[in-house]
């Protein structure tokens, strides 16, 4: 099958009307919606994407279905959020979808309400794309004004309301819990699992949340069969992906590739390899909170869940950040350590007082401050934060310190100075 | 104890108080209303005045602590009165390997301010912040609901000197039609 075959979700990048009713509908739009209220049920629609294995793209990777599937059959109010809160370092995707082709996902987010039986849905798009925020709404007005959200649509008599809603800078707010606190008027932090959102969440009632690019394949999965979409991709991973490629490659961007695809072929074909004079030395392959891999370890591997699992590290969002050899290891970890720690909500102890510990002891290792024992300290650090919070947060700044340390621990063990000119150990506050 | 006295001295238009009374009616609670309330006010005046809390605590139902979590916990909304052109420059991987760096170095000496600093006649403010979700395009700047995206030092000039003349110029995520404006 030919590469150009696999535009699921992105067919419409980089056309500059690809945001207008008119064009999305030419192309099929809304058809699908058509199709799943003139005949199916909410719990046929759950079943086609279980079939179809689609699986969150926001990070966690969880089937989709299998999420919806949670949604107690009996409740008498239920809410569905996407996720367009897109705040992963190295992660672009869902701002593209939103851009150039805000239908698609209008149009999955209702089938998929309709498939838990939600009447009102948000879309939370993150407060820094201002101009995206008025594109999404100017797109849900169309829709409202084609019939397609509100009441009664399409005669089915299905009713559905879309709220767009505009975060306000809180990294955490992608969090699918923190997502919801902040909906409810509070500050985003996330809540205590279980229970889980879908039984209990928004308002206390079943609420489901999705990325915008799992919605967005909800459209083509209803209209070609679950069979079709698992014609791309592999066993476990089937579909396709977008892949935010930031970095000095000749050809950064968002790319829909099929799962399974090998790095190598990608690299070379679609990004077109490292710019003139520089060379690959390490790939953050999901975005910034995964584990980093060296060029040998990427180079090896395909692009799918399970083949970045058994490398040590995860797909995550697919916001892949391309490290140079030019590039200085300890201060990449400095300025994702200083990310952790400004974004940090503060709500659990080994979070808030974890990543302030990790960005003192990395800035101290760049200014050549830090002595021997400095690297066994951030290795406690990590020890004391992983796992041990509400969310997902500290274990996000977790992994990079710990597969840098890894990977790269001669850059970091050639910052230590034992000179005098060193401060002394940093103290680590447990009782000295 | 007293009940505080409620001030009355927000200056919202018509419209705007219009838009906060459809937001409450839309979402499913009042207090849900609240971020999207504060929005209204801060696109209308460009920062959130103190007279707004009570206005919001009258409006919503809500306590005040409610509305100064808000204010505090997102970083977005603004308590005081911005410079003219807030220029918020991200510093996070992406940017920093594509070469933020140069980029805020170079803002920082046409400026004459460092990062986190407002220029003494109030017009630029140059502030570091974390990604902005332009990682491909970077080095980027915000400046209001836009990103000016691959910045170079002839770029930056570019920008500063029409802002400058107060003339904003078209940002690279503005792909607005003529006749959608």
């Amino acid at each position: 099958m030919s590469r150009q075959d696999c535009r699921i979700l992105s067919a419409r990048f980089g056309r500059p009307d690809g945001h207008r009713l008119a064009v999305y509908q030419a192309a099929g739009g809304y058809q699908a919606l058509r199709l799943v209220l003139a005949g199916m049920k909410p719990d046929e629609v759950i079943e086609v994407v279980k079939e179809s294995g689609l699986r969150g793209r926001g990070g966690a990777g969880f089937p989709t279905g299998a999420k919806w599937s949670f949604v107690p059959k009996t409740a008498d109010q239920v809410y569905f959020f996407v996720n367009a809160d897109e705040s992963e370092p190295g992660t672009f995707k869902d701002r593209y979808l939103l851009d150039y082709d805000p239908h698609q996902t209008i149009e999955g987010t209702i089938i998929s309400a309709f498939a838990v039986r939600a009447n009102l849905a948000f879309i939370y798009v993150r407060g820094e794309f201002g101009w995206l925020v008025d594109r999404v709404q100017r797109a849900v007005d169309e829709a409202y004004a084609a019939g397609f959200l509100g009441r009664n649509i399409l005669g089915s008599g299905y009713d559905l309301e879309m709220i767009v809603h505009k975060g306000a800078g809180a990294y955490i707010c992608g969090e699918e819990t923190g997502l919801i606190n902040s909906v409810t008027g509070t500050k985003g932090q996330p809540s205590i699992k279980p229970p889980f959102p879908a039984v209990s969440g928004f308002l206390g009632k079943p609420t489901i949340v999705n990325n915008v690019e799992t919605v967005a394949a909800v459209p083509w999965i209803m209209l070609n069969g679950a069979a079709a979409y698992r014609g791309f991709g592999t066993e476990k991973s089937p579909g396709t992906k977008l892949w935010s490629v930031s970095g000095p490659v000749r050809r950064q961007g968002v790319y829909e590739v099929p799962l399974g695809l090998p790095f190598r072929e990608f690299f070379r074909d679609d990004l077109g390899g490292m710019r003139d004079g520089e060379e690959l030395k390490a790939c953050i392959v999901g975005g910034s909170s995964v584990p980093v891999l060296t060029a040998e370890e990427i180079l090896s591997c395909t692009l799918d869940y399970e083949s970045l699992q058994q490398a040590g590290t995860m797909l995550g969002s697919g916001g892949m950040i391309i490290i140079p050899q030019s590039a200085d290891m300890v201060e990449l970890l400095k300025v994702l350590m200083h990310f952790y720690w400004d974004e940090s909500c503060g709500q659990c102890t080994p979070c808030r007082e974890g990543t302030g510990w990790l960005h003192r002891v990395t800035s101290k290792l760049l200014k050549g401050e830090a002595v021997a024992e400095d690297l066994a300290l951030l290795e406690r650090i990590c020890d004391g934060m992983a796992g041990l919070t509400i969310c997902p947060l500290a274990d996000a700044a977790v992994m990079p310190v710990r597969s840098f340390l890894k990977r790269f621990r001669g850059e970091f063990a050639a910052r230590i100075h034992e000179t005098a000119a060193a401060g002394s150990p940093t103290r680590w506050a447990r009782g000295e | 104890m007293e009940k505080p006295v409620i001030a009355t001295d927000l200056e919202l238009t018509d419209r705007s108080r219009q838009r906060i009374a459809a937001l409450c009616a839309r979402y499913p609670t009042r207090q849900s209303a609240l971020m999207p309330c504060l929005w209204v006010i801060q696109d209308e005046h460009g920062w959130v005045p103190a007279a707004a809390v009570p206005y919001l605590v009258d409006a919503l139902g809500v306590s005040e602590a409610r509305v100064h979590e808000l204010l505090t916990f997102y970083t977005m909304f603004r308590t005081e009165k911005p410079a003219k052109y807030v220029l918020q420059v991200c510093r996070n991987i992406s940017c920093h390997l594509l070469g933020a760096r140069e980029v805020i170095a170079h803002l920082e000496k046409r400026l004459g301010i460092r990062l986190g600093e407002t220029t003494p006649d109030g017009r630029f403010a140059l502030a570091g912040v974390e990604c902005l979700g332009a990682c491909g395009h970077g080095p980027v700047l915000q400046l209001g609901k836009h990103f000016y995206e691959q910045l170079t030092p002839a770029r930056v000039d570019a920008i500063l000197e029409s802002l400058r003349r107060d003339v904003v110029p078209r940002a690279d995520t503005d792909r607005l039609f003529e006749e959608d404006r």
